[in-house]
This record gives C-alpha cells, structure tokens and sequence, in this order.
C-alpha cells in the first residue's frame, strides 16, 4: 500500500512539476486561474473597459448596461456565468444557441488576447452593481396582470406561457436593466433591436414589423422572422407563419414603428408597471 | 483515362526524370481531354501578360493585371442567367470567414481557406487534386479574422502569404512545399492575408498589421528561390523622403500596412500598391503630419521597388480608413482623350480618378455617405473638416471605421464602362482613448462603435461612371455585404450577400436576374472560368466554395 501511495504521490510531484512548467510557459494560462489574476486592478480595469467599448458595447451597451441585443452586464447574477473562469471561456468561445460570439469572430476589432480578455472582466466587476434595488411592486399581482387585463402574455412569453410574436421574456427581469424594460413598455419602438452583425447572422430575428399585400390582395401585418432579398418570413398577430417570395407580392413595407402597443400611464399605471416589473424580476432571477 | 488521372500521373513525376517521362506521359495522355496538355504548359509571366488571350483561365487575383474582375466570357449571358445552376461545392472544413477569390488555370482551380489551407481543385468536378495547411503558431495576431485572400501563379508553383509572416511557393502538381521564407516577425503583429502578385520572376506582396503598429511594407520574393528582391517600407526612416511627415520617433510604429492586392501596368513596367491606416488607426495625436505613405496609392518599379510617385488619398487619417482597395487601371478609348487612368472607390467614402502616368489627381466624388469632408484642397483632394477627429467623449463621422467599402473587390467592365463596387452607409462614433505601443498588442489609440442615429446601416452595389464620378445604378442589400463583384462580358456582375446569396444583375442597369441561396455569408469576391467550352461562376461562401453553370 505504502509503496502504491508512493508512486503516486511521485505522479502527483511529476504531474505538479509538469503543471508549474506549463503555467510558467503561458503567461495567462486559461484552465489554471479560476480568478481574474487582474481582479481589482483599477488599471486593468481602465484597459478593459477599452476593450469593451471595441470589442462587447455594440451589443452590451456602454457601460455594460446591455443594448438592443445584448444582455445587462452590470448585474451580479449572470445567466451563463458565474466565477472569472466561466466568463473568460464565454467570451473566448462565444455562448453556443445564442448570438455571443467566440472572441475575436465578431467583425468589430482584434481577437483578443487572453489578458485584454482578464482586463475585460475586471471592467465588467468594475460595473458590477452590487446590491441591486429590491422592485418594490406586488410580483403575484403584476404575475395576474401579465397573463390577464395586461395583456402582455398575448404576444410574450414567461416560463413556457403565453405568446409567440413578441419576444420571451422569461429571463429578460435578470438580463435587463429595470429602466429598459420600463422604457421597453411605455415606448417599444425606442429601441427595437437592429438586426445582427453579419457574424452572428444565424439569429436573426429582429422585431421589426412589416405589413404585405400579397398577389390575391391578401393583406398581412406582423414581426419578421427573417428576410433576405428575395424572401421574408412574417409570423402575423395570430402567430401564423407566412414564408413569401417578395416578387410574389404586390407590396412589401417593412417599419420601425413596434407592433406592440405604447403602455402609457394611462393604460397601465406606474403602480402596475411596479407590479409587472416585481413579477418579471422574480422570475429572470431564479 | 479521365483528364483528371493523366493530370495526377503527371503530379507525381519527379521534376529530374520529368523531361525523359515526358513522350511516355504525352502518349498516355493522348486520350485526355484537352485540359490535361495545357495543365502541363508553365504559367509564364506572357500569359499573365496577355491573360486576355485566355478568357477560360483566371490567373491573378483580379482575373488580370488591371484590377477589373471582368471575365471576358459571355456563354452566360442576360438572356440565360435566370438558368444558371449550382455545378458543384467544395467544402473546405474551415470555420470563420472565408475571402478567398480561387484562381484557375487549365482546368485546375487554386484556392485558400483559413488557417492557411491552400488546394487544387479538378474545375470541373471539385474533387480535390491536392490540399496543404502551413502550421501556425498558436499566439498568431489576426487582426481580423484567420483569413486568406489567395494565391498567386508562376511557372510550376503557386505562392501563399501566411498569418505567421512566411510567404511560401508551394508545387503547383502537388501542393509539396519547395521553399518558405520567413518575411517578419508575426509577433509584433505581422502577418499576410492578401493574394499575392506575381510579376515577371517576382512574387510581391505586402504585409497586414496596421491595427498592431507595425511599420509597413511591399516585398518583392524571387519566384525561383524565395530570395527577397526588394523591400518598399510604406513607412519611410531617417533621412528618406516623407519622414518629416511624422512626428518624433512615431514613424516606427506608423503601420501603413499594404494588405490588400495591387495591380501592373506593363506598358511602364510600374506596381501600383495602396496602404492602409496609420498607427494608430484612431488618434492622431502623437503623429503629427501627413504620415506618408499611409492611406497612399504608390507607383512602384517593378524592378527595383523604387518610388515612382505617390498619391495619399487621406492624409493624417484619424478613422481607420485603409486606402487598400484594389486600384484599377483603366484607358479611355481615343475619342474621350485615350487617358491612361487608375480609379480607386476609397474607404473614406470618395472615388477617384488618378492619371496613372503621373499620379495628378483627376475627380474624386462621394459614392456614399460622407460627412468628414466639405472641402477640397488645390489638388482636388478632399480634406478633412476642422470636426472630424475623434473626441473624448465620442463624435459621429460617415462613413464609420469599416468605411464606405472595404477589401470588398470592385469590378470594371469596359463595355458598359462602369465601375461596380460593394457600398456601405454607416456611420459611427469615434471616441479616443490614449492607448501606448505595446509589441504585439492592439494599437487603435481610440474606439469606435456604431452610431445610434445613423441606423440602419445599409448596404449597396453601385455602379459608377468613372467619366463623371456619378452613381449610375445602385442595388440595395436587405444589410451591408462583404461581397466583391465580378463583371463578365455576358452583360453580367455577379455579387454576394450577407443573407448567403449569390446574385447575377444586368450590368447596364443592376436589375437580378436569378439568385442562388448558399447558406453562408459572403465575405469573398466572385470570378469566372471555362473548362471543356463551358462558361462557369465560382464564389466562396459559408466555408465551401461554389460553382454555377449553365444546365
């Protein structure tokens, strides 16, 4: 047993001394740190927020508020990742099934290399919002409103309910800042998203709204689902799909102008939006 | 016997006993189709010179020396394009984007693909013939992606440039390496991504690395021995001319890289090569003056890679606008004043028009959006408003840092006389951010990102009259493409979108004619050949490259 234990305790000292060779090789090794070696460091965070605004802000915003596209970053709960390590293998390898692209492949500025990368995240701590404001709404309300009066849930879903039109937005209360849903809901075509660099063309649903007549006379007002020169596919208020050759019909007007209707204070009170939002965050952050 | 196995008998005869193997070789390939004989012809720097006598074969980057991407074949023509089918894919097992522009010659097409994958194709099948990769360092510094714009053709061997800096000549029959010289370090951020040109024994070629502050150059390589000729730095030293147009010791990191392929005017044996940004790309402070030769058309001896003249399109350029498009030698015919001319649609938004005997600027006009210039100097030369430059906190210019086109190939087609160019409206806002040199490290001095209020970003194919700088036609993309053009004397440009088409438009008046969905994004310029008396069309898209024919 004891010479068993000391063969490997010998691998274990090869395997140590391989280890540290290879560490010490690569400066920035990827798989060793499980921490930022640029953790606090105000300096690598002034690099890095550089680096955000070329390589992250087109779809995360300034500040890494989030954008059109992308995600808010400033939260303390992130959906993808939680330690240093898993937010640098997401930004060196893209997120798979979304539009995160691996490093480097997104068009916009160089790949980066793997301390520009720890700079990054050190910005991203930087803007890190620690303790982030309870929503002081009534969540189980603002859960009634949504599938009910509100009518969110006819276009938007929540947790494999509701509608198909508008986007889902079962996580949008943890990606989102809480003002960009509001202005989402009281102004929707502020910010509709625009469409997707050509690197991360494969998703390219973009919420813009188009209104065709076809051949027959056949009128059909919906969001896009995708669009190229010849083709456009429209999912209509009904969530049927219509897939049209686009000299096939008779007129094609694509607009800025949001399906969804503008939630004024009127139609939906400060208190409900408070509720709606209590309810959404409640959500996105499980 | 298929032409195909004669070709591949012939591939690996060793070159020593190739002259005693020859009858036998010659009688076995009696049968073959024609292909197969002229396979065996060396590309001499005549045909290259005379590409025009071979319209099936497309054998420099552009198809010829010019820059013109016209095909002078007219099997497929306006009348059959909306016949026009897919002949055959090739999938190169690549990833990322894919700028290749195949060159083919006697029935066998020459192709890269990222990560400096290079092969021969059988043109008319796909089947491959031969496929090399050069094996790259892991720390690499792509500034934009692990791509590759082709190969050049001399004699028996095909030329690569590397992402590592090497330039390599590979055996045309087999792919095997016959000599690789290293051109710079890629560690301070050199690398090679353009087709390279291969001129009388020759190959030249000029390196990337503008966004990693390296100091540019042109090198002219020994096709034959791989033993450097000349070297033409894009960023003049001490003591030589245009040195004073830099601040301090800024010259040294001043970038002017020269990344995207020049063209040859052999009536007076002259390079014509454009360079890219100053480094760093988005702060002018710190390098003060006009920083020659970036952002500069240059008139280079073949020779001797001795400065002829030079044209700087945009002088001190603070928006990263590469004047690297292809230059395209145009003559006017006798009757509107028989001018020898070279065009250039800019990045910074202008096209102009440069006699090429003297380098005088003739016309330069917007194409596209532009806000960064209201005025012209006596030259005729639009110059910067007082606003342009970027400001700490963030000011918008059009076009933005991607430019009104890009490394997007144009295309010249003298029987409409029009110039077809890929087109982008975007503007962006450029913020400085002090940024030092580091070697090897990204050297921008600001950042930039798109401009809210100038969405959508849209993307066009215009096509301009160089005799009044005017768009004549313009196609709008659903959004902006990396396409290039190709024009063809069937009446046709052939372009790209990023939608993952392939398109075919009536040269005279950008109306389609017949589309084909590839599934990938466009990042390549078209190019046409004909093999057996058949007209084909081939472009790389996704990761394969596809060829269309007539049924």
């Amino acid at each position: 047993m004891a010479s068993t234990r000391d063969r490997i305790g010998l691998r274990v000292l090869v395997g140590l001394a391989l280890g540290l060779a290879v560490s010490l090789a690569a400066t920035w090794s990827r798989a060793a740190d499980d921490r930022n070696p640029l953790a606090g460091d105000p300096k690598a965070a002034k690099a890095g927020e550089y680096q955000f605004r070329i390589n992250c802000a087109l779809c995360h915003g300034l500040g890494a508020r989030g954008g059109g596209r992308g995600p808010d970053l400033t939260g303390a709960q992130k959906k993808h990742t939680h330690s240093d390590a898993e937010m640098f293998q997401v930004i060196s390898n893209g997120i798979a099934g979304t539009a995160m692209p691996a490093n480097g492949t997104n068009g916009q500025g160089v790949g980066m290399t793997d301390e520009e990368i720890w700079q990054i995240i050190a910005y991203i701590r930087s803007q890190e919002v620690k303790a982030a404001a309870q929503p002081s709404g009534n969540a189980a309300h603002g859960k009634e409103l949504f599938f009910g009066d509100g009518n969110c849930s006819m276009c938007h879903m929540v947790a494999g309910k509701g509608g198909r039109v508008g986007p889902e937005l079962t996580s949008v209360g943890g990606s989102r800042t809480r003002e960009a849903i509001i202005e989402s809901v009281r102004d929707p075509s502020r910010r509709l998203a625009w469409g997707l660099s050509e690197a991360t063309k494969e998703f390219p649903q973009e919420y813009e709204s188009v209104t065709v007549v076809t051949a027959d006379g056949k009128k059909i007002k919906g969001v896009t689902l995708n669009e190229d020169s010849f083709s456009v596919q429209i999912m209509n208020m009904n969530e049927q799909i219509f897939l049209l050759q686009k000299d096939q019909l008779r007129s094609f007007q694509k607009s800025r102008e949001s399906v969804m209707p503008k939630y004024d204070a009127d139609t939906l009170s400060d208190k409900e939006l408070e509720d709606i939002l209590a309810f959404l965050i409640g959500v996105g952050a499980k | 016997m298929s032409g195909r196995e004669c070709l591949n008998r012939r591939g690996r005869g060793e070159r020593t006993r190739r002259a005693r193997r020859a009858p036998l070789l010659l009688m076995m390939c009696f049968a073959c189709v024609a292909l197969a004989d002229l396979a065996a012809a060396q590309v001499t720097f005549d045909r290259l010179l005379h590409s025009a006598k071979e319209p099936q074969n497309w054998m420099t980057y552009s198809g010829d020396y010019s820059g013109r991407r016209f095909s002078a074949l007219d099997q497929v023509n306006t009348t059959n394009a909306p016949a026009l089918t897919a002949k055959w894919v090739y999938q190169t097992a690549a990833t990322g984007k894919l700028e290749t522009s195949p060159l083919v010659v006697d029935g066998i097409l020459y192709a890269t693909a990222q990560d400096n994958r290079a092969f021969a194709l059988d043109a008319r099948t796909g089947r491959p013939i031969w496929m090399y990769q050069h094996p790259l360092p892991g720390d690499i510094r792509p500034c934009c992606g692990r791509v590759n714009r082709g190969l050049a053709i001399l004699g028996d061997k095909v030329f690569l440039g590397t992402l590592d800096a090497h330039v390599i000549a590979l055996d045309a029959k087999t792919g095997n390496v016959v000599w690789d010289v290293v051109a710079a370090d890629y560690r301070t951020g050199h690398s090679f991504t353009v087709a390279p040109v291969a001129v009388k024994d020759l190959v030249v070629i000029g390196v990337s690395g503008g966004e990693y502050g390296v100091r540019g150059f042109i090198d002219a390589y020994d096709a034959a021995t791989g033993k450097r000729r000349w070297r033409f730095y894009t960023v003049p030293g001490p003591g030589e001319p245009g040195n004073e147009s830099w601040e301090g010791e800024s010259w040294k990191v001043g970038g002017a890289p020269a990344w995207n392929t020049g063209t040859y005017d052999a009536s007076t044996n002259q390079i014509f090569w454009p360079t890219g940004n100053p480094a760093p790309s988005n702060r002018g402070e710190g390098r003060a003056g006009d920083n020659l030769y970036s952002n500069t058309l240059l008139a280079l001896n073949a020779d001797t890679g001795k400065l002829n003249w030079f044209f700087q399109f945009t002088k001190h350029d603070e928006h990263d606008w590469d004047a690297t498009q292809v230059p395209v030698i145009i003559d006017t015919a006798s009757d509107a004043g028989g001018k020898h001319l070279i065009v250039q649609a800019n990045r910074n938004g202008f096209f102009y028009v440069i006699d090429r005997s003297s380098g005088k600027l003739i016309s330069a006009d917007p194409y596209g959006r532009t806000t960064w210039s209201d005025a012209k100097d006596a030259e005729g030369r639009p110059i910067a408003n007082q606003n342009a430059s970027p400001t700490v906190e963030g000011h918008t210019v059009c076009p933005g840092a991607l430019g009104t086109t890009n490394f997007m190939a144009p295309a010249y087609d003298p029987q409409t006389g029009l110039f077809y160019v890929t087109a982008r409206d975007q503007c962006d806002t450029f913020s400085t951010a002090p940024q030092a040199y580091e070697a090897g490290h990204a050297y921008y001095g600001s950042a930039y990102f798109p401009s809210e209020e100038a969405k959508p970003y849209r993307g066009f194919l215009k096509a301009i009259d160089p005799a009044t700088g005017q768009v004549k036609w313009k196609f709008e993309h659903t959004s902006p493409t990396w396409s290039g053009v190709l024009s063809t004397a069937g009446g046709l440009v052939f372009t790209g979108d990023a939608e993952g088409n392939f398109i075919a438009m009536d040269a005279a008046t950008g109306k389609p004619l017949w589309h084909f969905q590839m599934g990938g994004a466009v990042y390549a310029a078209p190019m046409a050949f004909a093999v057996d008396g058949k007209e084909y069309v081939a472009i790389a898209a996704g990761s394969a490259i596809y060829t269309f024919g007539l049924p």
